[in-house]
């Protein structure tokens, strides 16, 4: 072996996942390696070629407002942009955009070169160096060992990974790099609990093969409206391609079921669990037998490129079973299939064995993120990465670690989420798992998030100033509504000619609670404020009307924060409570949790075993 | 310290002489002053010191309800160290429902198994020795309650219950496939047909709740004042209603003395009457005889059924007219005794106190009061007991001969009617405990809000919240999560992916 390297933080994996984890730990002074396998598949979307959407436009943002990357890379090589939700209410609009998946890689490797303090080096991570329970480095496949303080495990897909098409499979990573299988071996032995999850991806194919007149064409929304992702963001955006839908059919479907047998799915071959919401179309056919189609998106791989993705069409039928499949569509009748579709197993750990610092807990100082955390896609990816990359830099320069709680945002949710219930299929966020999607919108990721990456370290002068100014600006303009009166008439010239007209004026603060009445009518009576950019009046509009619903759901966090707030001992023995029920003492001795709120949310741990817990807690601080 | 403050009954169930609801939480002293009032007029609830007592009523919806104790206790120096308040009423299992609600109504939680206790060591009032016996107490308190809610939620209220909560589920399982699906083709879920729905669950809700006021009156029985002039009748009422001779009658004026009462059982839903046939109303000079009126009195204020019987072969005069002004609103039934002599009482004098809805003043029955459930124009069940009543204010007033047993059917009708417990299904679905009638309101107040959202224009994000909480609410009873539900539904149901 021969020593290569001392670091403070060792990330392995350029993922997603990897590049914040990488990112974060330099920005916090750590000094860092990220290794990956390929330097050519940094920031590599394996799948789909687009960032956002339902629940993960909003951990963009989270990510965005505590300093990380994808936002601003997002903003930078975007080919389409489309508000999801717009008419579902502020809570669930979500940004989503088609991206050129070439550039983002592009702009991404460049963006880690030019991270002062970080090292990247393309090699293969074969082992742990573990004394103890704590990780000290990492050895690679040219016989390298590199120490470290901490290291976080990024590994996607690669971990262990097997591709399957048909009856073929064979060991591999996405898009054509290899597994990474000889790592399995030294987690298993440093005592993580690993298991195997599968996932899947449609076929890429050529455009000129698509008879695009026979599909409905899906534009962007209008210039005028699009939003950047980033806090950071300025400038116009531009829409570049459009995307297209077509659709299955009986026909389709029929193919699919003569020859559901060769499908290593069902075939028996394939022991990874993959993720139900996001079927195969095998899945589709036989799950939900009813439906005379199913829908497929067609989108731009990039600019550069004739590949375009079908999102919907994942599978791992063999390639001839594919080709009749794809051909038996309006429009994709002379078809021709680039890369094809498949389903690929790989190794990754159970959530449960982790802290919500993402800090293993069989393993001081090694975190792990992403897909080895039991996650899919790449902004859940992203937004655990710059959690793990930020503890990991933190551990090692000796200082507290982050936790954020459920109501904070998505983020936190979503580790709560992995580390207290675990998962049984790869998850993926959605609004729907927060209780609190009411106060975590999209549009205050900023309000809710940057004081704390200020806090830790991650938030730069720059941002924060910037911050910091849109703040007195809502202020001041919040202030400058609450004093200002528009009379009725003034009021009901702007409404549109259908609207019923108000009886009454009043101050312009108070009229913006009524249905109906938008900021833009306001403004055009008083005047917009100094300052106050489409965003921001969004913003205000949204906060002001939904005061009494989102007041609602803060008396709700404060509740809880209480018991949040209630600490238990990371040794604390549920031995000898003999109150609790032996299905809560087994779950809360293997899932530690570190807060009295987080025990009543484990499954399994009924309101009266929390009472229990809450006592035996007050007793054990009572002895010390 | 805790967030919440939490009432409930510190005494043993079941009647006792008195009975002591606690209030405990950092608003004890504000809710227990929307519940109690003193006697004197210069003492305030919220000025009285620790360690002091105060007499005054209860009061329920504006009703004064029964004499009340009110000992306070301040912050640290209390059971569970944090602000007390204990009321102490009389005992009887009505009473004490009616101030439990009442307190619920100003604001306090009921508190789970234990929790005073727990809170008393959380708070360091009690030491470790005891907090052990206190942890085996809550675990045992939560198996037994777990067993006593399961076996409360089988049977028709589980139907009911799981009806609901799969009709919330499912649409909020398209609710969130609609929302985090926005590019499948999940059909959209219109702001109308998501009204429908959550008006469909909040009316079956408001009709449990307003069932729970008749259920209670059903389990318990009502207590029943038989009141009037003397020798209007009212003895012979009483062996009417009991079948048999429980009462002496003469007809010499003043020969019931002091209050005898009696249980009965009446009509098709066996509604329990804890009747009291009391002293005839009338200027005396008999020491004895005052003191039963007085106490006639005392149950005429108390009952929460009033049976006012009046001679209708003799012109009404101001006793009469007294007792009717003393039955204006309350849940009273006028009864035109001696049906078979000559017509000589003219109805119409006390026929203004006897109008209006006579059902709103039962115990127990808040929904009635406080849920506005007509004004949703959502109440299924308000609209039958409506029709039901097609002449409520005939309804309020009846003619009959208690001599003669034939009538007594005629009479059980009519009480039942003015009950609400006529159309009452006693194989139904109904609420049992103070912590299901909780969780219902709460559930029903959370649908409302949806339905609110929906009203004022606001996006389906707000009322999702809404019907969320509302499906929690529902599952406490069951001990689910509800957003795991609605996730598995998404799934289940809708096809969607990446």
């Amino acid at each position: 072996m021969n020593h290569l390297g001392e670091y403070d933080v060792i990330v392995v994996g350029a993922g997603h996942a990897g590049i914040e984890a990488a990112h974060a730990a330099a920005v916090l002074g750590a000094r860092t390696a990220l290794f990956t396998m390929s330097l050519d598949a940094i920031g590599n979307m394996p799948c789909n070629p687009s960032i956002g959407g339902t629940a993960k436009g909003h951990l963009v943002r989270e990510v965005d407002a505590l300093g990380g990357l994808m936002g601003i890379a997002a903003d930078a090589t975007f080919l389409q942009s489309r508000m999801l939700n717009r008419g579902k209410g502020p809570a669930v609009h979500s940004l989503r955009v088609q991206t050129d998946r070439k550039r983002y890689h592009m702009y991404m490797k460049q963006a880690l070169e030019k991270t002062p303090g970080l090292a990247i080096h393309q090699a293969e991570v074969t082992a742990l160096e573990i004394e103890g329970s704590a990780v000290r480095g990492v050895f690679t496949r040219l016989n390298g060992h590199y120490s470290a303080k901490c290291v976080v495990l990024a590994t996607g897909t690669n971990l262990g990974g097997k591709i399957f098409v048909g009856d073929a499979s064979y060991q591999s990573g996405p898009d054509g790099q290899h597994a990474a299988c000889a790592l399995t071996e030294s987690l298993r032995a440093a005592g993580l609990p690993l298991r195997r999850f599968k996932t899947g991806t449609p076929a890429r194919v050529h455009r000129r093969s698509i008879d695009f007149s026979r599909l409905v064409c899906q534009p962007g929304d209008p210039e005028e409206e699009l939003q950047p992702f980033s806090f950071l963001t300025d400038g116009p955006l531009h829409n570049r391609v459009n995307c297209y839908i077509a659709y299955t059919n009986p026909a389709t479907h029929d193919i699919i079921r003569q020859n559901l047998h060769r499908s290593p799915l069902y075939g028996g071959m394939i022991e990874g669990v993959g993720p139900r919401y996001c079927p195969s179309i095998e899945d589709k056919v036989v799950r939900f037998a009813e439906k005379d189609r199913h829908q497929i998106f067609v989108e731009p791989c990039g600019e550069d490129t004739e590949e375009m993705y079908l999102q919907g069409m994942s599978s791992s039928l063999p390639e001839d079973v594919q080709n009749a499949m794809y051909h038996s569509i309006e429009g994709f009748e002379r078809l021709e299939i680039m890369r094809p579709a498949y389903a690929i197993e790989y190794d990754c750990i159970d959530p449960t064995a982790l802290y919500a610092t993402l800090e293993c807990k069989a393993a001081a100082g090694l975190y792990g993120a992403g897909q080895f955390n039991g996650t899919s896609g790449y902004e859940e990816a992203a937004a655990q990465g710059l959690l793990a990359g930020l503890n990991a830099a933190r551990r090692a320069l000796g200082k507290p670690q982050l936790v954020l709680a459920r109501h904070t945002s998505y983020l936190g949710t979503l580790v709560d989420d992995l580390v207290t219930k675990g998962v049984l299929d790869p998850y993926r966020m959605m609004t729907s798992r927060s209780e609190y999607r009411l106060a975590l919108r999209q549009d205050n990721a900023d309000e809710r998030l940057t004081p704390i990456g200020r806090e830790y370290g991650l938030v730069d002068d720059a941002r924060w100033a910037r911050y910091e100014a849109g703040q007195a600006a809502k202020q001041a303009e919040l202030a400058r509504l609450a004093g200002v009166y528009v009379s009725a008439e003034a009021l009901n010239a702007q409404l549109p000619p259908d609207a019923a007209p108000f009886a009454s004026g009043g101050k312009a603060l108070e009229l913006l609670r009524r249905p109906g009445v938008s900021y833009g009518m306001l403004a055009a009576v008083v005047g917009r404020g100094e300052g106050v950019s489409p965003r921001l009046a969004a913003k205000i509009e949204t906060e002001v009307r939904y005061a009494g619903y989102i007041a609602r759901q803060e008396r709700a966090i404060r509740e809880v924060a209480r018991q949040e707030e209630t600490p238990i001992p990371e040794d604390f023995d549920y031995a000898p409570i003999a109150g609790l029920r032996l299905e809560a003492r087994e779950k809360l001795a293997r899932i530690r949790p570190r807060s009295l709120g987080q025990a009543g949310r484990i499954p399994g741990v009924s309101p009266s075993d929390a009472a229990v817990l809450a006592v035996a807690l007050k007793a054990a601080r009572g002895k010390i | 310290m805790q967030d919440t403050t939490i009432c409930a009954l510190a005494t043993p169930p079941g009647p006792g002489g008195i009975a002591v609801v606690r209030i405990s939480g950092p608003e004890a002293f504000e809710m227990a002053a929307r519940v109690f009032c003193p006697a004197s007029p210069g003492r305030t609830l919220q000025g009285a010191k620790g360690y002091t007592a105060l007499f005054g009523h209860f009061y329920r919806a504006g009703q004064r309800c029964d004499e009340t104790v009110a000992l306070c206790f301040r912050a640290p120096k209390s059971y569970t160290g944090e602000d007390v308040v204990e009321l102490s009423c009389h005992g009887g299992p009505a009473v004490v429902e009616q101030l439990l609600a009442a307190c619920r109504e100003a604001g306090a939680a009921p508190a789970g198994p234990g929790e005073f206790t727990r809170r008393a060591f959380l708070n360091g009032r009690i030491g470790l020795t005891q907090a052990e016996a206190v942890m085996g107490l809550i675990s045992a308190a939560g198996r037994q309650g777990a067993a006593l809610s399961a076996a409360a939620l089988d049977g028709a209220l589980a139907r009911e219950i799981d009806g609901l909560k799969t009709k919330l589920t499912s649409l909020l399982g398209h609710l969130d496939a609609w929302v985090d699906f926005p590019e499948e083709d999940v059909p959209a879920l219109a702001p109308g047909a998501f009204c429908a729905a959550v008006s469909e669950a909040a009316a079956v809700l408001a009709g449990l709740l307003r069932q729970y006021g008749a259920g209670a009156v059903l389990r318990r029985g009502v207590d029943t004042a038989i009141v009037g002039r003397p020798n209007v009748g009212k003895s012979t009422l009483l062996n009417l209603l009991a079948g048999f001779e429980r009462a002496i009658v003469t007809p010499l004026p003043g020969t019931t003395r002091d209050v005898v009462e009696q249980a009965v059982s009446l009509g098709g839903s066996g509604i329990r009457l804890n009747l009291a046939d009391t002293a005839g109303l009338r200027e005396t000079g008999d020491l004895i005889e005052a003191e039963g009126i007085r106490r006639g009195r005392a149950k005429l204020e108390q009952a929460g059924l009033v049976l006012a019987v009046f001679d209708a072969s003799r012109p009404a005069d101001a006793e009469d007219l007294a007792l009717a002004k003393a039955c204006e609103g309350r849940c009273a039934l006028a009864l035109l005794n001696k049906s078979d002599l000559p017509a000589r009482f003219d109805e119409g004098v006390i026929a203004p106190y006897f109008a209006g809805p006579g059902g709103a003043a039962l115990p127990g029955d808040t929904a009635g009061q406080n849920n506005m459930d007509g004004r949703d124009g959502t109440a299924a069940g308000g609209g039958a007991r409506r029709d039901g009543e097609e002449k409520p204010e005939a309804g309020r007033i009846l003619h009959l001969c208690a001599n003669d047993p034939a009538h007594r059917a005629r009479l059980a009708a009519a009480i039942e009617k003015l009950l609400g417990t006529a159309a009452v299904d006693v194989g139904a679905a109904a609420l049992v405990s103070e912590r299901q009638h909780a969780a219902a309101l709460a559930a029903k107040g959370h649908l409302d809000a949806a339905l609110a959202a929906c009203r004022e224009g606001y996006g389906l994000d707000a009322a999702g919240v809404c019907l969320e909480d509302a499906l929690a609410a529902l599952c406490e009873l069951s001990g689910e999560s509800a957003s795991e539900a609605a996730i598995e539904e998404v799934f289940s149901q809708f096809c969607v992916g990446k």
